[in-house]
């Protein structure tokens, strides 16, 4: 169990933003075993904070990032079901990046998946505290009281509400021994929750990153170099200056960091229009540097010359040359993927105010405590010198786990010596981004008489995440590979091998990362094969899958090829596969196992005077224990909207080291119009809860390629779809 | 000095004439529901309702607005604020940036029309980008409060 306490006498509560006076319980969900109640006040360092007031609100501290995941209202409801609270009760405040709330990064799908336990046991343990309160003041035993819905209730019927207890509760001692409510139990964990935050949102009153305001704030734009890592030579300012609501242009260093600003000309203005205006009619000379020489279809070409050769092993089993010379049939296809580019609709932006021995930014970000380390190493200071506060973010989608947009803000602040926003452009974040990984691909299979697949070459060149963080990587990283090499398929020979592809834009994670390339690659290969062995690509696929076991991987989860095949089944089930669907439609399927998350799409696609349409998306997914129906439902029908766009237009183009593309009108979206229905149907699950954010969206688009294979005979190896002039 | 009418309220501002509203909205009058996504009238972000019609704020200077009333997601009007309703009930938003402008393209959708098909709605809608992707969830809802209005 994790270590509780009643903070409720101790002033530093204060420094996490709750006021003093209620029944306030911390937590640290790193495990120390020091019972040593004084020794305790010096290391107790906890993360997960909870305050019941005598008015009976309940303010929980959220200390993962909101931005559209859902996490504030899941995180919330987890304590609200233990401890009995009336969810109409509760609120949530955002904590500041801080080291004392353990790991806030929001990416990885991961946030409940830590938080579960420690949620649980925080919610159970201000139960029984209550409990014990009531029972103190009515001189029964606490065997005899129970609480529901924020009541403290007596066998007698008596009964007394939460805040009334708050006095007598924050002088008892934590029990060390608690007790967590029977699952069948639960009031709001596993049921469908409205967000916390659904009213702010509609009324507008919800404060993303780009709303904050403070006294005196400037507003700044920053001309970058189009080339990555390029630097300015010199620039002309007096044409940005005449505009009105100038007031200064001033040039920013370049911090060389994987998440430092790229460095370029800042134009300080009293209101964003007259930045970005300022920012158009700056004259800068630059010297692009080395990724000039970037084409990237020159680049396409390279990396796919690389996977037709012999690459780098890095799995082997069986013998794969002998089962492709010894096999019924085989074939080989090769696919190419694009940059892609995240896009959320709130661009990145921060507030910062840097003073004489303070500096505190507001900001929409996935990793305040990176964002604020940075900071710190930036203007060499000390970590209790920085606050960083988390406003809600537009979007994330892994973007805003990457704050160099924040170093900015707080460069210039530091300069002009002034509280400043920084707002990129829209143009800005298409053409300064961390790109999702482009990448070529070639896969090689071989089937016996039976139609059964005896050998698998897969074959990748991607330039590797691992690039932003260091140079001279030049092939993928492990974590880039297993989805590739850890495919749930029982083939008896099988062989990996990575190809030589150095990067030339800052390479980062985009939602659901290399699972979109490989998920793409293995899905629509497997259809592939299926029409090789002329099988039903069901059938087919439940039998690569193979017999029910627990595949051996390096994580902490295994993965279960029979929850596997059961999300793929339900799936099935749902769209009624097999059945006569309307002149011209057809299904395509697609499976994934990613963030130890189970998820099958079957996609019913027509084409429509040329053009793909794609009317259902029925997905399965088992995420193991369900906090909120709701939120899981909402992620899957995003995800396949975000599958889809990736699988229609997404595609970043680089010439002589500049992005191409622009805006929305160049890095298109899907829309309305082109919106599918999706159906959600979620395996009931009490095995650990796993990601939601991000394995919705590697099945969307092998799972459209293969329904159009149906449909056109076509296969088509190659995104976006756009390319094919499909949409 | 420009004068603006926003949700019934008058301001008159000191801005160039050619800045656009949505600017003004948001860095001089402080209003900040209404959000920037594109700044070149392409995603919807920044709608708001210009004597009852939606319209990009991004790409229209403050000159050519003087005098005519604007409602923004701050504002009020009976279809807005049923929309809000059924907007919470079916949990539309995600991160919710987007939904000012999508709030904003449906309530102008039903001050003209009261029972709008998804053609109807694909059409009135098609212009608002959400990245997370709640278009279904929208499309839902535009329906449920067309159910509300019958109900009151
Ligand atoms: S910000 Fe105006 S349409 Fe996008
Ligand atoms: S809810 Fe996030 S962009 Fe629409």
């Amino acid at each position: 169990m994790s270590t509780i306490k009643n903070l409720s006498r101790r002033s530093f509560v204060k420094s996490v933003g709750l006021a003093s006076g209620g029944l306030i319980l911390a937590c640290n969900t790193s495990i120390f075993s020091d019972n040593n109640e004084e020794k305790n006040n010096v290391y107790f360092n906890p993360n997960l904070f909870v305050q019941l007031n005598s008015d009976g609100n309940l303010i929980l501290i959220a200390s993962r990032s909101e931005m559209g995941n859902g996490v504030r209202t899941s995180l919330t409801s987890i304590i609200a079901d233990e401890m009995e609270a009336d969810w109409n009760k509760v609120t949530v405040k955002q904590a500041t990046g801080d080291t004392k709330y353990g790991d806030q990064n929001t990416d990885g799908s991961r946030s409940v998946r830590y938080l579960y336990d420690t949620m649980r046991e925080m919610g159970a343990t201000a139960k029984a505290m209550l409990i014990l309160a009531a029972a103190k003041k009515w001189q029964v035993s606490p065997e005899e009281c129970s609480a529901k819905n924020h009541f403290i209730i007596h066998s007698s019927g008596k009964k007394i509400a939460f805040g009334d207890l708050v006095t007598i509760a924050k002088t008892i001692k934590v029990p060390t021994e608690i007790k967590l409510k029977p699952t069948q139990n639960f009031n709001y964990i596993g049921k469908y929750l409205r967000s916390v935050d659904a009213e702010d949102y509609v009324n507008g009153t919800a404060i993303f990153g780009l709303d904050k305001r403070i006294d005196n704030m400037k507003f700044v734009a920053i001309a970058r170099c189009p080339v990555t890592f390029g630097a300015v030579k010199s620039f002309d300012k007096s044409a940005a200056l005449k505009i009105t609501g100038v007031e200064d242009v001033i040039e920013i260093p370049r911090i060389e960091k994987p998440f430092g600003s790229l460095g370029g000309v800042a134009v300080i203005a009293t209101n964003t229009w007259a930045a970005f205006k300022g920012k158009e009619a700056l004259k800068i000379t630059w010297n692009y540097g080395e990724n000039k020489a970037y084409n990237s279809d020159e680049y396409m070409k390279q990396i796919t010359q690389n996977v037709h050769k012999q690459g780098k092993v890095v799995k082997d089993h069986g013998n794969v040359n002998n089962a492709f010379k010894n096999a019924y049939k085989t074939t080989e296809s090769t696919f190419q993927l694009p940059h892609l580019v995240h896009a959320p609709m709130e661009v990145p932006n921060a507030v910062a105010w840097v003073q004489e021995d303070s500096c505190e930014v507001w900001a929409p970000t996935q990793a305040p405590q990176t964002t604020r380390k940075d900071i710190v190493s930036y203007l060499q200071t000390t970590e209790d010198k920085v606050t960083v506060n988390v406003t809600f973010l537009g979007g994330g989608f892994g973007r805003k786990s990457k704050p160099d947009y924040v170093l900015e803000a707080v460069i210039v602040s530091q300069k002009i010596k002034a509280p400043v926003q920084v707002v990129w452009t829209r143009e800005d974040d298409i053409k300064h981004s961390y790109y999702h990984t482009t990448s070529a691909q070639y896969l090689k299979g071989a089937i016996d008489e039976k139609g059964n697949v005896v050998g698998w070459l897969h074959r990748f060149a991607l330039p590797s995440i691992v690039s932003t963080f260091q140079s001279g990587v030049d092939y993928a990283a492990g974590f880039e590979i297993s989805s590739a090499s850890n495919i749930p398929f029982d083939i008896d020979n099988m062989k990996v091998e990575v190809g030589k592809a150095p990067a030339h834009v800052r390479i980062g994670w985009l939602r659901s990362v290399i699972n979109i390339p490989h998920g793409f690659s293995v899905n629509v290969f497997a259809d592939e094969l299926a029409y090789l062995a002329k099988k039903d690509p069901l059938e087919f696929r439940l039998n690569l899958i193979g017999k029910d076991r627990i595949e051996d991987t390096k994580n902490p989860i295994k993965y279960n090829t029979a929850r596997l095949k059961n999300v793929l089944r339900i799936a099935a089930k749902n769209a009624q596969w097999g059945k006569e669907l309307p002149e011209g439609h057809a299904y395509g399927l697609a499976v994934q196992h990613s963030f130890y998350t189970y998820v099958a799409s079957i996609v019913e696609v027509s084409l429509e005077n040329e053009k793909v349409k794609v009317h259902n998306i029925y997905t399965a997914i088992d995420c193991g224990t369900v906090i909120n129906k709701n939120t899981v439902i909402a992620q899957m029908e995003g995800a396949a909207v975000f599958g889809m766009s990736l699988a229609y237009y997404g595609k970043i183009t680089a010439k002589n080291g500049a992005i191409e593309q622009n805006n929305y009108h160049d890095y298109k979206m899907i829309r309305m119009n082109n919106a599918p229905k999706v159906h959600v149907e979620i395996v009931d699950s009490t095995e650990n809860p796993t990601g939601v954010g991000e394995p919705g969206v590697p099945v969307i688009a092998p799972a459209i390629v293969n329904a159009l294979f149906k449909i056109t005979g076509k296969r088509y190896y190659n995104l976006p779809l756009s390319e094919y002039n499909l949409v | 000095m420009v004068t603006l009418y926003i949700n019934g309220k008058k301001h008159t501002i000191d801005a160039d004439p050619e800045m656009p509203l949505l600017w003004a909205i948001r860095d001089i009058i402080g209003l900040t529901g209404t959000k920037y996504g594109c700044g070149k009238g392409l995603c919807g972000s920044c709608k708001v309702l210009l004597d009852g019609s939606p319209v990009q704020s991004c790409i229209l200077p403050i000159s050519s607005v003087e005098g005519k009333q604007i409602t923004t997601i701050e504002g009020s009007s009976k279809n807005l604020d049923l929309l809000k309703e059924a907007w919470v009930e079916l949990n539309v938003p995600q991160c919710g940036f987007c939904q000012p402008g999508q709030l904003i393209a449906a309530a102008a959708l039903l001050d003209t029309n009261d029972t709008p098909t998804d053609e109807d709605i694909n059409e009135a809608m098609v212009g608002n980008i959400c990245r997370c992707g709640t278009y279904q969830r929208i499309k839902n809802a535009i329906h449920k409060t067309v159910e509300l209005k019958k109900q009151r």
